[in-house]
C-alpha cells in the first residue's frame, strides 16, 4: 500500500466529484426530500382527521364526550351536522373522514350500557380506518364503523389504555428519523461506489489504470474514502433536519450516532464496490443496486416490525446492513443506549465490511481477461 | 538474455472462444527503435499489445519484456512501461495538470521531482495556457498529446502505443511524430501501431500482422526491396477500362487506380510480368506504356495481406 497513489485515487475522486455538480446537489436534496417526505408526508399516526359532529343529545355529558375525542388530536373538527344522514353525505362527497354522531337518547344509553356513540368512518382508506381504532380506545363510548357490527360496549370497564414508551406522542417522525438516516445512506451509498468502477471500465479510463503500477487495493480504497466523507455530510444534514423541524431526541451520545453511521456507511461502500466488480455496465450496477435496496427497506425493520416478520425473511434481514444499523442508532437515539452495550450489532457491520471489501478486492483483476 | 532486445515474443496466440485474434506471433523488437505495427482493423494489433503489456493472459506462448516474463512479472513491468489507449482513457473531467499529476501520483515518483516533471512536460507539449482546461474539452490532437506526455510522464524504457494517432489531423499527426523520435533518441523503445502507411514509413522497423498472423517483418527497405520486380506502373489512356483488362490476369494481386496510371502489384518476380501486360493489353486493342517501379510500402502492405487472403480461399 503506497499512500502517494492511495491519496492519487482520493484527489482524483474528489475533483471529479467536484465537477459533477448533479451528483452533487444530490448529496444534499435527497436526504432533504425524503426527510420531508417520510416525516411530513408519509405520517402512519394520522392526526387531523376532518371530522364532522352531529350531537343532537346536546347535553354537558355528550359536550365533554366530543371534547374529549377532539382532545386526542385524531381529528380535529370541520364540520357541524344536525342528523346522522348528513354525516353520511359529507362523508360521501369526502368534506369529512369521520363523522361522530350522538342520539339524542345518548344519556340514556349511557346508563344502560347500549351505543352511546357512533363513529363513522371513511373505511376506503385503512389508514383512517387504523386511526378510529384509537378513538374506540375511548372510555365511555362505543363506536362503529360504517357498516360495521356495532361493537359490544362495557361502559363500566375503561379499555385497557396503550402507553407508548420512547415516542409517547406516537409521532412517526420520532421512529422514522434515525431510520432515515439508515434508508438514505443505503440508497447513496451503494450507488455511489456501485456504479465507480463500471464507470471507469466504461469511460476507458479502467484500461490506463490498469497499466500503472496501482494495486488493486489502493484503487478500492482510495475510492472508498472519498465516499465516507459524503456518507456523514448526509448523516449530519438529515440528523440536523430532523432535530430542527421534527425535534427528534437525542438520548445517546451524539459520538455513538456517528460512529454507527460511519459503521453503515462503510459496509454499504464496500457492497457497493463489490457490485461495482461484478456489474458491466452502470445501469446493471443501478439495478444491482435496487436489488439490495428493496428488501433492506421492506425487511430491515425500517416499515415493518422485524418480530412479525416470517422466520426466513428474519434470516435474510440478518444479513442486511440495515437491520443492524436501526437497531443501533434507535437504541442510541431514542433509548440512550451506547455502542458498546450494542457491540453485537456493530459487529455484525464490521464483519459485513470486511467480507465486501475482500470480495471486492479478490474479484477485481489488473487484467482485460 | 539478449540485452538489446527489448520484446521478444514466441508462439504468442490468443483466442476469444472460436475466434484467434492472435496465432502464433513470433516477434523481436530491438531497444531504441521505433516499431511499427501494421495491419488492418481486427488484425490482432491491440490484442498483441495487450498481451505484451501484460493486460491480457496469452492462450498459448511467451513473453519477454525488458528481461521480464510476462505475465507472472507484469507488476514489476508497470513502473518501466508507457501505454498509449487506442481510446482516449485519461479523465476528461480532469484538467491538463491534474491528469498529469495524476499520472505522476500513481508512478509515486517523489513529490519534488513531480511537480518539477509535470511542469517540464506541460511546457514540452505546450499545455501552458491550457492547463487548467479540462481534457474532455481538448481538441483530438491535442488529447493525444496529453495522453502522450501522461505515458512518459516516469520516462519508461519502453513506450506502446496503440493507434495514437487515428483521429488527427495531419499536421497534429506529423508533431507527433516529431515527439516520437524525440523518445527514441533518448533511448526509448517504442512500438507503435498504426495503420497509416505514411507513419509505417517513418519507422525503424514494421512488423505487419493480417488476421492475426505475422506477414512480415523487417525495415521499410528490407521489405520494400523484396517486392523488386513485382510493382508495374500502367498509363494508359483509358485507365478504367485497363484495370479491368489486367485483374483478369493470372497472377496479379492488386491493381489499384493513382490519377490516370494504374500501379499493378504481380504476384511472382520472375515471370516477365512487364511483358504479359502489354500482351494483353494489346490483344484488347488498348495502347498502354507498361514500366516497373520501386515498390512502396503500401505494396509491401496489400502483397502481405492478399496473401494470406488468397491462401485462406485455396484453403478453403
Amino acid at each position: 500500500m503506497n499512500l502517494r497513489r492511495l491519496w492519487a485515487i482520493v484527489l482524483k475522486e474528489l475533483r471529479q466529484m467536484r465537477r459533477d455538480r448533479v451528483t452533487l446537489a444530490m448529496i444534499v436534496a435527497v436526504p432533504v426530500l425524503q426527510l420531508v417526505l417520510f416525516g411530513y408526508a408519509i405520517n402512519l399516526n394520522l392526526r387531523g382527521l376532518a371530522a364532522g359532529i352531529a350531537d343532537q343529545a346536546n347535553t354537558s355529558g355528550s359536550r365533554a364526550a366530543v371534547m374529549d375525542m377532539i382532545a386526542t388530536g385524531v381529528i380535529a373538527p370541520v364540520a357541524e351536522a344536525r342528523t346522522p344522514e348528513e354525516l353520511v353525505a359529507m362523508l360521501r362527497r369526502g368534506d369529512i373522514n369521520v363523522g361522530i354522531a350522538i342520539p339524542p337518547d345518548f344519556e340514556r344509553r349511557k346508563a344502560d350500557g347500549s351505543e352511546a356513540v357512533q363513529v363513522m368512518v371513511d373505511g376506503s382508506d385503512t389508514a383512517v380506518q387504523g386511526a378510529a381504532a384509537q378513538l374506540a380506545q375511548m372510555p365511555l363510548t362505543t363506536i362503529a364503523g360504517v357498516g360495521a357490527a356495532p361493537l359490544a360496549s362495557t361502559p363500566s370497564a375503561r379499555p385497557i389504555s396503550v402507553v407508548a414508551f420512547y415516542n409517547p406522542g406516537r409521532r412517526s417522525a420520532v421512529n422514522i428519523v434515525p431510520g432515515l438516516i439508515g434508508v438514505i445512506l443505503t440508497m447513496t451509498m451503494v450507488l455511489f461506489t456501485g456504479v465507480a468502477i463500471v464507470r471507469e471500465r466504461e469511460r476507458g479510463n479502467m484500461e490506463l489504470l490498469i497499466a500503472t503500477p496501482l494495486s488493486r487495493s489502493e484503487l478500492m480504497i482510495g475510492k472508498v474514502l472519498p465516499y465516507i466523507v459524503i456518507g456523514f455530510l448526509q448523516t449530519t444534514v438529515i440528523l440536523g433536519l430532523g432535530v430542527w423541524l421534527f425535534a427528534v431526541p437525542i438520548h445517546g451520545s451524539l459520538l455513538d450516532v456517528y460512529l454507527a453511521s460511519g459503521l453503515l456507511i462503510l459496509a454499504n461502500l464496500t457492497l457497493g464496490l463489490l457490485i461495482s466488480t461484478a456489474a458491466r455496465s452502470q445501469f446493471q450496477a443501478m439495478q444491482l443496486t435496487f436489488f439490495f435496496f428493496l428488501p433492506s427497506i421492506l425487511l430491515s425493520g425500517f416499515m415493518f416490525p422485524f418480530a412479525g416478520m416470517p422466520r426466513i425473511a428474519q434470516w435474510i434481514s440478518e444479513l442486511l446492513p440495515l437491520t443492524h444499523f436501526l437497531r443501533l442508532v434507535r437504541g442510541i437515539m431514542l433509548r440512550g443506549a451506547s455502542l458498546s452495550e450494542l457491540w453485537i450489532e456493530a459487529c455484525a457491520l464490521i464483519a459485513f465490511t470486511i467480507v465486501m471489501m475482500s470480495a471486492a478486492i479478490l474479484r477485481f483483476r489488473k487484467r482485460l481477461d | 538474455m539478449n540485452d538489446d532486445i527489448a520484446i521478444r515474443a514466441q508462439g504468442l496466440t490468443r483466442r476469444f472462444g472460436k475466434l484467434v485474434a492472435v496465432d502464433h506471433v513470433d516477434l523481436a523488437v530491438p531497444r531504441r527503435a521505433v516499431h511499427g505495427f501494421l495491419g488492418p482493423n481486427g488484425s490482432g494489433k491491440s490484442t498483441t499489445i495487450r498481451m505484451l503489456c501484460g493486460l491480457l493472459t496469452p492462450t498459448e506462448g511467451t513473453i519477454e519484456v525488458l528481461g521480464l516474463s510476462i505475465p507472472a512479472q507484469a507488476e514489476a513491468l508497470r513502473t518501466r512501461i508507457g501505454y498509449m489507449t487506442q481510446k482516449f482513457s485519461l479523465f476528461e473531467d480532469l484538467s491538463v495538470r491534474e491528469n498529469l499529476q495524476f499520472m505522476a501520483d500513481v508512478q509515486a515518483l517523489p513529490r519534488a521531482l513531480a511537480r518539477r516533471r509535470v511542469d517540464e512536460l506541460i511546457g514540452e507539449y505546450a499545455f501552458a495556457d491550457r492547463q487548467r482546461q479540462l481534457a474532455g474539452t481538448l481538441s483530438g490532437g491535442q488529447k493525444q498529446r496529453l495522453a502522450l506526455a501522461c505515458a512518459v510522464i516516469h520516462r519508461p524504457e519502453l513506450l506502446f502505443l496503440d493507434e495514437p494517432t487515428s483521429a488527427v489531423d495531419p499536421e497534429s499527426r506529423r508533431d507527433f511524430w516529431e515527439k516520437l523520435f524525440e523518445l527514441a533518441d533518448q533511448g526509448t523503445t517504442l512500438l507503435v501501431s498504426t495503420h497509416y502507411m505514411d507513419e509505417a514509413e517513418r519507422c525503424h522497423r514494421i512488423a505487419i500482422l493480417d488476421h492475426g498472423a505475422l506477414v512480415a517483418d523487417g525495415t521499410p527497405v528490407e521489405l520494400c526491396a523484396r517486392l523488386d520486380g513485382r510493382t508495374l506502373l500502367v498509363d494508359s489512356s483509358n485507365p478504367r477500362r485497363a484495370q479491368q483488362t489486367i485483374m483478369a490476369l493470372d497472377g496479379v494481386i492488386s491493381v489499384a487506380q493513382i490519377g490516370n496510371s494504374l500501379r499493378v502489384l504481380v504476384a511472382d518476380a520472375h515471370a516477365d510480368a512487364r511483358g504479359r501486360l502489354l500482351d494483353a493489353l494489346a490483344r484488347s486493342g488498348q495502347q498502354a506504356a507498361v514500366e516497373p517501379i520501386r515498390a512502396s510500402l503500401e505494396d509491401v502492405f496489400v502483397a502481405a495481406t492478399r496473401r494470406s487472403a488468397t491462401s485462406e480461399e485455396a484453403a478453403a
